[in-house]
């Protein structure tokens, strides 16, 4: 008797799980067809050529890592090293450097906002936007050959999986196992090839319950958040490092951003 | 001074498929903030109202509407414009393509 109780509850139970699945699918299809996140794109272009700072310049001549003013493709292989700067940079400490060094903005006041809120959004997320909707249908090809990307690359390796905190929690107590989501959201391994694909490749993203759009920086700060780790530092070596191995282990995926999410 | 909008006009089988974004705030009565919302957006093709909306508070910060307009040609001028409760007011035109 207990056996076929058993039987008669898993059955429909693995049914929903699969349903549930289709339908996130269809929601989160829906919402991408239209995305908000176009319109910080347009407001992005804005403000990548005008002027601004005390040299009164724009950003038009920034060298996101494929030469000065080149846009399209350039998040597809961010974050890399620059020699300039002799740094590993992600695309929010470049764009940082280019307002230091093109328009003479000094590094506190370039980031002394660069998380908005759903009524005035932060100029970092519009610049952000609009670069990465340039390297839509680009495959990740993020470069992993400098000593310092491979040592960036080992780094946020270790920081994926490292346990710390109140709750010993790492990236991976969420990201490490298959199959698993929170409410609406799946929940990718992201240190392997196939969840850093799907995952990484669509963010930033427009999150449709804040209006807002969030940058990549943002995502792991406020994922330390939830672990209830202190606050990573903006644009910090471990951040970058972190979305280095990530976005490495995406590598061969078209890119998708900017994404929607619920 | 309103945020921008976009749009996107494309002719498909005896229909012409939009879909428009817009930037506002649309503020409810829920927030401590004054209200602020669309309360309606007119739909015209070749200079002929074809749709007259009123909308609530109850749609989202930053709407997307997509509909199917009867008919249509390519190069068809579609605007779209919005009017809010507080006189403001954003329009865009775009060719069905």
């Amino acid at each position: 008797m207990r056996l076929l109780v058993s039987l008669v509850c898993a059955l429909p139970l693995a049914a929903f799980a699969q349903d549930a699945k289709k339908e996130i699918e269809k929601y989160q299809q829906m919402l991408g067809e239209g995305s908000p996140a176009e319109l910080w794109e347009v407001q992005g272009e804005e403000l990548w050529k005008k002027p601004q700072g005390p040299k009164k310049a724009s950003l038009e001549r920034c060298d996101l890592g494929l030469g000065p003013g080149k846009v399209a493709g350039a998040y597809a292989r961010l974050p890399r090293y620059f020699k300039d700067t002799d740094k590993v940079q992600d695309l929010e400490s470049r764009l940082v450097s280019c307002m230091t060094e093109l328009q003479g903005r000094s590094p506190k006041e370039a980031t002394q906002r660069v998380f908005g809120n759903a009524d005035r959004p932060a100029e970092m997320e519009y610049l952000v936007a609009y670069i990465v909707g340039q390297s839509r249908g680009h495959k990740m090809a993020v470069p992993n050959s400098h000593p310092k990307e491979r040592a960036a690359y080992e780094l946020g390796k270790k920081v994926f999986f490292y346990r710390a905190g109140t709750w010993d929690f790492s990236c991976a107590s969420c990201h490490g196992e298959t199959d698993k989501r929170i409410r609406m959201q799946d929940l990718p391994v992201l240190s392997e090839r196939e969840g850093a694909q799907k995952a990484y490749t669509t963010w930033p993203a427009y999150r449709v319950s804040n209006s807002q759009l969030k940058t990549m920086q943002w995502r792991i700060n406020d994922c330390y958040r939830q672990m209830r780790y202190p606050e990573p530092e903006f644009a910090s070596e471990a951040t970058i490092a972190l979305t280095h191995f990530m976005a490495v282990t995406a590598n061969g995926a078209p890119y998708r951003g900017p994404g929607t999410k619920r | 001074m309103s945020g921008p909008m976009k749009m996107r006009a494309t002719l498909a089988a005896g229909y012409t498929d939009v879909r428009v974004l817009m930037t506002h705030p649309m503020t409810t009565a829920q927030s401590n903030q004054p209200l602020h919302f669309i309360q309606s957006v007119t739909v015209k093709q070749n200079g002929r109202t074809v749709v007259e909306a009123q909308i609530s508070q109850a749609v989202s910060r930053n709407p997307v509407f997509t509909f199917r307009l009867k008919g249509g040609a390519k190069g068809d001028k579609i605007e779209v414009s919005w009017l809010d409760n507080k006189g403001e007011s954003n329009k865009i035109e775009a060719s069905v393509a």
